[in-house]
């Protein structure tokens, strides 16, 4: 144990995939869920430092740095690919499994990367690796959205390359710290981050290749990529005041496309870049309340989000439908999965004994105490608007609402277990806090559960709920219907192609005419030369020889000519 | 349909029974504000159903926009299917 708890943690996952890849049946789902289980183990033998020194040509890479924020993280993702891994142990294709454990490293990787150029590797790898989880559905559209996906990924290691090399170019050290935003390296590593953090107009990646994915690629995807970018942010740029006003728009944007939404799983999509965007809210803050609350709700939001995700994709595998307009009255003969879904609806929306409304609060609090009323009114809006979405919608329309006809099996076993696990960890530190904030990068005493903060979030949330529902009996409610929403990807899948075409439309007469006019003149001058020199030309009479003492003749004469001038 | 069981919320009075006990727990939550003292940190705080209100009319008020949202931005479902193959 001690020879692995001395290696970085990507390394198991890396080493694990190749014979994932070759064996099948029981062996495989026993070593796959075996790597998380070691995995965690060997964290808790981690100490805080830097090991794995690597030479790079001029360059010290550190491939395992440990400290208080990378080890939550690591947990949290340790925790996360056991569950994820269990709830996809039924799925026969190779390549989701390997595709998973190779993702679920360069997230640990990146995580527990002490330098830039470490840190972009696994960057990068998070994008190559999960692409297969999109592409896995095999379905035109998956296919389609998973190369926008890996375009929109690509370009977001690219600029924290460029960031890096004029970081390092400037400063000299390649190590991975706290960077003030300012000047050219912090902005191109920033706007790196904010990619890979769903950033408003940066977003429509993970809405749009998300809900594209297998119903169990889907559960990877949502844990890792965002909140590898949220750990960077908090690493990286903690207390920079843009990122107060970003997170609190992320929270409150999506949660108006959530409501129209009717692919069940993007409407989790959007949800999950309002969540983020408390969490980028809780990092702008920056006070040790704030970055405490960031930090935990990140570890939250990856169980109760997946717990959601994992339902919804339940509901995939076992009907094949996700649309609201296709679901409804499954609570009939899926109640387990009914129950499941509703403790991850109550967990994401803050209800007191469930595990966001702790972590929730502290974020909220840091925003009054560091004198953002206005960000704190747009958290409290939002919190509202995730009940709506989140805590009402998903399960209402899946399992309630109208009656499909639907009447579809739960899921298999090992789904429901890795649902239950999630459920249960919801519930457990939403009742016991202090268990998951011991952990947390500062140390602070805090009253998890006072009277005055617990009886605002159930009026504030039921309240919330006697909107809708009154919304929904009075007919005012937007109904399902069958459409998709535009969004900022609208720019490249519309508007981009559409310029494009336009300009070619443009530039074609000019370039044809361009063409045909040096086509015409090049003719003239082949036709001139053929009229000289070809078969009847009267430069062909005589041989090249004969031709050249012409020549000389003529150029002898004009050099006469000129000498006598 | 009539070979289906009939489920407890099937039945249209089950529902209007959970909807009639939802709204008085909402109400009687709401008297809570008259004996309960809430310590705040921001003078909005101490109004009076501040949470309650916020939470309604915020909810209704998100929803209302999010129908007028969806007139501008709502398309078929094969709106993009041309351009992306």
């Amino acid at each position: 144990m001690t020879t692995i708890a001395s290696l970085p943690p990507f390394v198991l996952y890396f080493a694990a995939a190749l014979p994932v890849a070759l064996l099948r049946g029981w062996s495989r789902s026993l070593l796959l869920v075996l790597v998380p289980i070691a995995g965690g183990i060997s964290l808790l033998y981690a100490e805080p430092g830097a090991y794995w020194h690597v030479s790079l040509m001029q360059y010290q890479l550190i491939l395992y740095k440990v400290d208080k924020l990378a080890l939550l993280f690591g947990y949290l993702f340790q925790l996360a690919a056991f569950i994820a891994v269990v709830f996809s142990l039924h799925v026969r294709a190779t390549g989701e499994h390997v595709a998973g454990l190779l993702y679920v490293g360069s997230a640990l990787g990146a995580v527990f990367a002490g330098d830039l150029i470490t840190l972009f590797v696994f960057w990068e790898l998070l994008a190559i690796t999960s692409v297969f989880l999109v592409w896995a559905r095999r379905t035109p559209r998956a296919i389609a959205a998973g190369l926008r996906y890996l375009i929109i990924q690509i370009l977001s290691g690219v600029l924290l390359l460029a960031g890096a090399i004029v970081h390092v170019s400037q400063t000299g050290s390649i190590e991975f710290g706290y960077l003030s935003l300012g000047g050219l390296a912090s902005w191109l590593i920033f706007l790196a981050f904010g990619i890979k953090c769903a950033f408003p107009l940066l977003h429509s990646w993970l809405v749009d290749a998300y809900p594209e994915a297998t119903p169990t690629g889907t559960v990877f995807l949502a844990t890792f990529t965002t909140k590898v970018a949220v750990y960077a942010l908090a690493r990286a740029f903690p207390g920079t005041e843009l990122l107060i006003y970003i997170g609190a728009v992320m929270t409150c944007f999506p949660i108006f496309y959530a409501v129209i939404e009717n692919d069940l799983r993007r409407v989790l999509a959007y949800s999950t870049i309002n969540q983020l965007g408390f969490m980028v809210c809780g990092i702008g803050l920056g006070s040790a309340l704030a970055i405490n609350g960031a930090v935990a709700h990140a570890f939250n939001d990856v169980i109760f989000k997946g717990l959601l995700f994992m339902s919804m994709g339940a509901v995939l595998h076992v009907t094949g439908r996700i649309k609201a307009s296709d679901l409804g009255g499954l609570y009939k003969t899926m109640p387990i999965t009914t129950v499941l879904c509703i403790i991850g609806a109550a967990s994401i929306s803050a209800v007191p004994l469930f595990s966001a409304f702790v972590s929730k609060a502290l974020i909220l609090a840091a925003a009054l105490e560091e004198g953002h009323p206005l960000v704190w009114l747009a958290l409290l809006f939002a919190s509202a608007g995730v009940l709506e979405h989140a805590g009402i919608k998903i399960p209402f329309f899946a399992f309630f609402a109208h009656d499909s006809g639907v009447r579809a099996r739960e899921p298999p076993i090992n789904m429901l277990m890795a649902m239950s696990l999630a459920a249960i960890l919801c519930v457990f530190i939403g009742s016991y806090p202090w268990v998951l904030y011991d952990l947390l990068p500062h140390a602070l005493a805090f009253t998890p559960f006072d009277s005055t903060h617990v009886i605002a979030q159930i009026q504030l949330l039921l309240f919330a709920g006697l909107g809708v529902f009154w919304l929904m009996r009075r007919g005012w409610y937007p109904a399902e219907i069958r459409a998709i929403n535009l969004d900022a990807d609208w720019s490249y899948r519309w508007l981009g192609p559409r310029v494009t075409h336009a300009l070619t439309a443009l530039i074609r007469p000019t370039d044809a005419a361009v063409r045909r006019s040096v086509r015409h003149r090049l003719q003239t001058f082949l036709d001139a030369l053929f009229r000289h020199h070809g078969p009847q030309g009267v430069l062909a009479r005589s041989w090249p020889t004969g031709s050249m003492v012409i020549w000389v003749a003529i150029s002898l004469a004009v050099y006469l000519a000129l000498y006598y001038l | 349909m009539a070979k289906h069981k009939r489920y407890f919320l099937d039945k249209p009075e089950n529902v209007t029974t959970l909807w009639r006990i939802f709204v008085a727990v909402c109400a009687a939550l709401l008297l809570v504000d008259l004996v309960h003292h809430r310590h705040v940190t921001h003078p909005w705080e101490s109004l009076l159903g501040f949470y309650a209100l916020f939470g309604f009319i915020g909810i209704v008020l998100l929803i209302m926009a999010a129908k007028q949202l969806r007139r501008l931005v709502a398309r078929k479902e094969n709106y993009y299917d041309d351009d992306d193959r």
